[in-house]
């Protein structure tokens, strides 16, 4: 995925919103809400139908009667796709999948953070020959994402013995200009007279690192931690090139290698299941951490 | 810019940039290489010989009806989801920025699809158009259309469409949101004490000032529809039918793990750079010039 750069809409969103009750005769007409719930309607529908697909039997599926309220086979339904893996093959179980995702996104995310914390912090707070070099080296890896070296990235993985491991899933993706940038640009803004004081108090740089810079990115690290995590969930070229080990497989890709070449005679209902149980980790994020992914998603941009 | 107080240290800094160096030159600056010198010679499948052929490889690609129809493909496929997601996002913010009562849910329920994977997006859709298991599907053919989006390449490329639209609505409803709410209430206050009904407020002072958000979002959008598609691409239609939905980052793909034409892959992958390149440096240059706003 390339990653692009961040520009001014930040700035805008975190002003405050303007009164909009100039107006004495403004009200919200009912249409407005209409379409909004239109809105809303086409974004849920197809999960709506995937979500009841997954409480009925594979022939009900198959016959095409496609039902609209939910039925009795849930339970067993989640269990088969849980501890066996859906689909005509069996592939994997999807608590395999779903853990290979979390572990895989979790240690993209983490890793991106700490070494572009530590490269940001080196770049900001010290002056040594090569300083501006490696800034550029690592600012240009923005023009170089995985999607547009997909040959020599894997003969890469092939040399250095990576290929089907958990290591070559997720190192190549943990380099990120974007995060790099977004730690910058923070660590610019803090105030000289830290640095002096810590100084003064003889604190070394690695000090000063554990005691006032990453308190003091918090807020910024948690942002970029949800958007990161959706980054290395939403995996889907990388994890097709480089692993095709079962016990190894994510649940995005493991759901479409179900989905086969869309035969109708497919186990629907538990492949309907597996997509239902992929949605949840990512949505959950998204819903339960929105303040972190606004921010997050409009500082960053990915 | 630079900081006035800075530590000392000769060696710490180095340590401290290490990790990343690292895995840019060996996973980014090492393929790109590769890639370079890949696209200047010809191997046979197996790796056993290799000759130089300068710039043969580049020569085959562009002149290859295939690769220039995957180009036209690539347009037509990033054009559409640019557009309808675009226009479907700034609707849908323009209504959200009206309602007071119930903001916040409608934002939450709005964005949610960003997190939703461009693959499951894609297998989402597929429950709902197949011919024969899904809802919208079975309609159509139950209606009089013939739909198969197997068979025929103008739905496929319509299915792939909306499916990869669908997550980037929220992205863009969210912008354009945040983009309205800077808009200072006293110029839409002049606007209305002059006169102007709301359409013709908001195609004139709106818009326009809404112009910078939409501009960055073009960029981001065509980005996404290049690059990031790959999965719905790869889990709904595979390219297919024929070639209908085969776009350049597939066709790369197809070709060099399908196919092992290593140097032609490669090329593909240097003409890709070229254009990443190209939008960055057009991201770039557009907000240098919004500083001096």
């Amino acid at each position: 995925m390339p990653e692009a750069p961040a520009p001014a809409p930040a700035a805008a969103s975190r002003r405050s919103r303007p009164p909009r009750d100039w107006n004495p005769i403004h009200r919200v007409s009912w249409r407005t809400h209409l379409w909004l719930l239109l809105g809303v309607a086409v974004f849920c529908l197809p999960v709506w139908i995937t979500l009841v697909g997954s409480t009925h039997d594979a022939s009900t599926i198959g016959r095409g009667d496609v039902p609209l309220l939910p039925g009795a086979q849930g339970p067993e339904n989640y269990r088969v796709a849980w501890l066996e893996g859906g689909g005509r093959f069996r592939t994997t179980p999807a608590w395999l999948m779903l853990r290979n995702s979390i572990v895989m996104a979790v240690l993209i995310a983490a890793g991106k953070i700490a070494i572009s914390l530590l490269s940001a912090f080196a770049v900001v707070f010290f002056r040594f020959p090569g300083r501006m070099l490696a800034f550029w080296m690592i600012f240009v890896t923005l023009m170089l994402p995985v999607e547009v070296r997909i040959i020599p990235t894997f003969q890469v993985m092939v040399s250095l013995g990576l290929v089907n491991t958990m290591a070559g899933l997720t190192i190549p993706l943990i380099a990120s200009a974007t995060a790099t940038l977004l730690f910058r640009q923070f660590f610019l803004t803090i105030p000289d007279e830290l640095v002096e004081a810590a100084k003064l108090d003889g604190a070394g740089p690695l000090r000063f690192l554990r005691d006032v810079v990453l308190p003091l990115s918090r807020t910024n690290i948690a942002a970029l931690f949800v958007i990161l995590f959706l980054y290395g969930w939403n995996q889907y070229l990388w994890p097709l090139l480089v692993v095709n080990d079962q016990s190894l497989q994510t649940v995005v890709l493991g759901l479409a290698r179900m989905i086969g070449n869309g035969d109708s005679q497919n186990e629907w209902n538990t492949i309907m299941a597996t997509a239902v149980l992929s949605l949840l980790p990512p949505v959950a994020v998204v819903v339960l951490m929105q303040r972190w992914f606004v921010r997050g998603l409009t500082e960053t941009e990915k | 810019m630079q900081r006035k107080a800075i530590f000392g240290g000769r060696a710490l800094p180095y340590a401290l940039l290490l990790p990343q160096l690292a895995v840019t030159l060996v996973f980014f600056f090492w393929p790109a290489g590769m890639a370079l010198y890949q696209s200047v010679l010809r191997e046979d499948p197996f790796g056993l010989a290799a000759e130089f052929v300068w710039f043969e490889n580049f020569a085959e690609v562009l002149s290859d009806p295939g690769y220039l129809q995957s180009l036209r493909t690539t347009a037509v496929f990033a054009a559409s989801v640019t557009l309808l997601s675009l226009s479907a996002g700034l609707f849908l913010a323009v209504q959200a920025d009206k309602v007071r009562r119930g903001a916040g849910l409608y934002r939450t329920l709005l964005i949610w699809p960003y997190a939703v994977a461009p693959a499951v997006a894609a297998v989402l859709w597929l429950f709902l158009f197949h011919p024969e298991i899904g809802l919208l599907g079975r309609a159509l053919n139950a209606a009089g259309i013939p739909w198969d989006y197997r068979l025929n390449g103008g739905q496929a490329m319509a299915l792939v469409v909306l499916a990869a639209s669908w997550k980037q609505v929220s992205y863009n409803f969210l912008f354009f949101l945040a983009g309205l709410h800077a808009i200072p209430a006293s110029v839409l206050e002049a606007a209305a004490i002059d006169g102007a009904k709301p359409v013709r407020r908001f195609w004139t002072v709106v818009f326009p000032l809404l112009s910078p958000t939409t501009f960055f979002l073009l960029v981001v959008n065509l980005v996404y529809a290049f690059f990031d598609t790959f999965g719905v691409i790869h889990a709904l239609t595979r390219g297919g039918p024929g070639n209908a939905t085969e776009t350049l980052i597939y066709r790369v793909y197809v070709d060099g793990v399908d196919n092992l034409d290593l140097g032609g892959s490669a090329a593909q992958s240097v003409i890709l750079m070229a254009i990443v390149v190209a939008l960055t440096a057009i991201q770039f240059r557009y907000i240098e010039r919004r500083v001096h706003y």
